[in-house]
């Protein structure tokens, strides 16, 4: 394998890893105008993001900044193709990050429910913008043979820009339901584990149909299997809900979306970015990449770099895996990790 | 779209410099209160006293509002040389990319990381690990720092390139990128600057609250009056010796930046004719709004610019208008007539940068930092000896002051970045002619963006910046003004106790812990 090859899957793990984690606390932000109806409850589900949410954002720089690593000819179109969609996300990303640290700076309620709120639209924004702009990456942008985008600013915003924005934020509402419901104890964890139970099925559709989609345009057999499994996921997330398995629904809910994911990178490679104007003007591994020598250097720095980051961050979630609940009286705090 | 007669590139140079310069007014705090936030911890875990666990709680939550908005600001940063620098993006990529990514694997994660484990981890790690975590997050800051300016470097300054076969540069030596003498030298300087302006903030906020103590006839024997003494004078050596460094590694980049890019200095000094010895600019006047070096009129040093440039009292220092013909010479009198020029296609390059704004912004960047270390040495000569200062001049002066080492920040790097125009990449003089890299600003923005698209994200991250200007400071306002809340009343439950740490786990193992923890955190 080649390090383009190489490091086209490392942009894949990255923005899976993104997904994967952000995923939840993108969901968990949406939920609080529907699971925290109590100031008790919101502050609860605010809680169980609150040590992680930053550390997950980190991932979203590291693949944004590994596509313009690796593929500067990826990111000097995709970019500027969604100029608008990604600025939103910005201003979604910008409003989010300030919220949940001032929240807890000015005790009124007034304050409070209102960075509650700026939580809430800050993260749905985040979501919807970043499932658009993959879902036009790998589905098409209207781009000429320089990778200039051709139309005006709205040009690159068809459906498969819509189909990814649901895809997310429909993969995060239900991810995020159950990490609640893994994460908590009490009312909150009954409420977000009944929510997940209902929409489990219906969210998952469109992440399916996208990375259905992409495998019809250009899979193998391999993403074929590869979809199966993300289908079969869903299954297994919804009946570990029903009996109440909250820690392994979550562990097939991420599996759905990382083979998901694994369908879509798979399908779509060697495209990076698909052109609606002529397939010639398709940007693609090769014509997007930097050197080999470029590539060797990353290669090593990512190597003994990210086995370091994923050690520490897991470590992190380990010393903040205790449930949380919105009654002090029945917090089990005999264990204190250490 | 032509509003008011900016096209598309001048519209995103506004929007670069607007979002980096709002964004490194929090980044030195950041990292210098950082690291002062983090000896402060360390006092309490070594010393156990009091007076350090309140000095780490008051300076540590500032630190974290002004983090909070550094970070989304600098969201920004990472996007926005592709959206609107797209032929830039492809035209460094081999180099740039990399250096951004390392700063997000290697730093990013780590600040945000163990910030996390800092601020939600009191009383549920063991203290001397928890401690290690505000370490690990600052170190995270300042490698941060080294990358981008590593990468900001090598657009002054590229090294470990060739020229590849479709002209962009292709990069041949990484060790050579990362140890480019011009990021050495911006890195150190940036890091003592970072410093000041923390210490700026000690000494500014701490003598308030000692004077407003003393008026209100508060005891200087209990715990807060420590606090504040400690910070002022911990502040006041800080600035100090940061002052002098910064005036060391000052002189290093400056001396480099004679030799890399000379008519960014001439134009510091608004030097017109070549000068054998050459004397220091104090004060210019001349016609407003004009780039012609010979309107521009000064009082000068003499020697001390030929010392400055090249550590003699008589070597010749360029001027503006034989530098321009020499570059001209070389890089060309117009820009090529070609479309990635746009409108600028076919016309006059002016090699000289805009000479009000060099000039300036250099002064400013001096002069504010002197400022800085002159309030310094006041504080510290006010409280010696136990002294509260009172004059209301001197104390309202010192925290008005705190304003000054950002100022001698932001020009700093306004003096650095508009100095390297017309060029976003400046040709490495070392390198033969014809090998050179380099690329035009002109040359640089997004192709396919509208300038409607660019007045957009403009205009709404300005409003967007503006608003969260105000509640940030309105925000770090009344907690200064507010002080040490604990002292005075109940402790706040779950949050770290006072008193000597033990080698238990720290922290009231209260029921409501979870929740309180938040309030020390922000």
């Amino acid at each position: 394998m080649d390090l383009q090859t190489v490091w086209f899957a490392a942009v894949a793990l990255l923005w899976t890893g993104f997904l994967l984690l952000e995923g939840f606390d993108f969901g968990v932000a949406a939920l609080l105008p529907v699971l925290g109806r109590r100031t008790a409850d919101r502050h609860v589900m605010l809680r169980s993001i609150g040590p992680l949410w930053d550390g997950n954002e980190v991932w979203l720089i590291t693949a944004v900044g590994a596509v313009f690593a690796a593929f500067p000819g990826w990111y000097a179109t995709w970019l500027p193709a969604l100029y608008l969609p990604f600025v939103l996300v910005l201003f979604g990303l910008i409003i989010r990050a300030v919220a949940f640290e001032w929240r807890h700076s000015h005790h009124t309620e007034a304050w409070d429910a209102t960075w509650t709120r700026v939580i809430t639209a800050g993260s749905l924004i985040a979501a919807l913008g970043i499932g658009a702009a993959l879902g036009a990456t790998t589905l098409g942008l209207p781009i000429d043979v320089d990778g200039t985008r051709v139309g005006g600013p709205f040009a690159g915003l068809g459906w498969p820009a819509l189909l990814g924005a649901v895809a997310v934020l429909g993969y995060s509402l239900v991810h995020g339901a159950v990490f609640l419901a893994l994460k908590t104890d009490g009312p909150i964890r009954a409420a977000a584990h009944a929510f997940a139970l209902r929409w489990a099925p219906v969210a998952a559709v469109p992440l399916l149909a996208w990375a259905g989609l992409v495998h019809l345009r250009y899979g193998t057999t391999a993403t074929a299997v590869l979809w199966l499994v993300a289908a079969l996921s869903v299954v297994v997330a919804w009946t570990r809900l029903r009996v109440g398995r909250e820690g392994q629904a979550f562990a097939a809910w991420g599996a759905m979306l990382v083979a998901a994911a694994a369908t879509i990178f798979g399908a779509a490679y060697p495209v990076v970015v698909p052109s609606t104007v002529d397939a010639a003007f398709d940007v693609t591994v090769a014509s997007a990449s930097v050197s080999d020598y470029t590539l060797t250097v990353m290669t090593w720095a990512a190597g003994i770099g990210l086995p370091v980051v994923l050690g520490y961050q897991a470590w992190t979630y380990w010393v903040f895996r205790k449930r949380l609940t919105a009654e002090p009286q029945h917090t089990a705090d005999a264990e204190v990790p250490a | 779209m032509d509003l008011m007669g900016m096209d598309t590139l001048d519209v995103a140079r506004w929007q670069f410099g607007i979002t980096t310069v709002y964004h490194f007014l929090m980044v030195p705090l950041t990292i210098g209160l950082g690291v002062l936030v983090a000896v402060m911890h360390t006092m309490w875990v070594r010393t156990g006293r009091p007076e350090w666990l309140r000095m780490t709680r008051f300076w540590g939550r500032i630190y974290l509002i002004n983090f909070a908005l550094g970070v989304a600001t600098g969201l920004v940063q990472e996007f926005q040389f592709g959206l609107a620098w797209s032929e830039y993006s492809r035209f460094v990529g081999d180099v740039f990319g990399s250096l951004l990514a390392l700063e997000a694997l290697l730093a990013f994660f780590l600040e945000s990381t163990f910030l996390g484990l800092w601020i939600f981890g009191w009383g549920r790690i063991p203290k001397k690990l928890h401690l290690a975590a505000l370490w690990a997050a600052v170190i995270g800051s300042i490698v941060s720092a080294y990358f981008i300016i590593a990468a900001n470097s090598w657009m002054q300054h590229p090294v470990g390139v060739e020229v590849g076969d479709d002209g962009r540069p292709v990069q041949v030596d990484f060790g050579a990128v990362l140890t480019n003498n011009t990021a050495l030298a911006a890195f150190s300087h940036a890091i003592v600057a970072a410093l000041m302006v923390a210490g700026a903030l000690l000494v500014g906020i701490g003598l308030w609250h000692l004077r407003k103590r003393k008026l209100a006839e508060r005891p200087t024997t209990d715990v807060d009056h420590s606090v504040w003494r400690k910070s002022v004078r911990l502040g006041g050596f800080v600035s100090l010796a940061a002052f002098v460094l910064v005036a060391v590694t000052g002189d290093w980049q400056g001396k480099l930046m004679y030799q890399q890019q000379p008519l960014k200095m001439s134009s510091a000094e608004a030097l017109c004719e070549t000068e054998a010895p050459a004397s220091f600019s104090v004060f210019a006047f001349g016609k407003a709004g004009s780039n012609e070096c010979d309107d521009v009129h000064s009082f000068t040093v003499p020697y001390l610019l030929s010392y400055l440039a090249h550590g003699d009292f008589s070597t010749a220092v360029p001027g503006v208008n034989e530098l321009q013909e020499e570059y001209a010479a070389v890089y060309g009198e117009n820009y090529p007539d070609d479309p990635s020029f746009g409108d600028r296609a076919g016309r006059p390059i002016d090699y000289t940068p805009l000479l009000a704004v060099t000039y300036w912004s250099f002064r400013l960047m001096i002069g504010m930092g002197a400022v800085s270390a002159g309030v310094a040495a006041y504080a510290l000569w006010a409280t010696r000896k136990g002294r509260v200062p009172t004059s209301r001049i001197g104390v309202y002066g010192s925290l008005l002051a705190v304003a000054a080492p950002f100022v001698a920040n932001a020009t700093g790097w306004i003096f650095t970045e508009m100095g390297r125009q017309p060029f976003v990449v400046y040709p490495n003089p070392d390198v033969p002619v014809g090998e050179q890299v380099y690329f035009f600003t002109a040359q640089a923005v997004s192709p396919g963006v509208s300038t409607g698209e660019v007045w957009t994200s403009l205009i709404g991250l300005t409003l967007v910046y503006g608003a969260l200007a105000v509640v940030e400071l309105w925000l770090i306002t009344r907690f200064v003004r507010r002080g040490i809340t604990t002292g005075d009343g109940a402790p706040v439950p779950g949050s770290p106790p006072e008193g000597p740490p033990d080698d238990d786990v720290p922290g009231g193992r209260d029921s409501r812990a979870d929740d309180d923890v938040l309030s020390f955190a922000y």
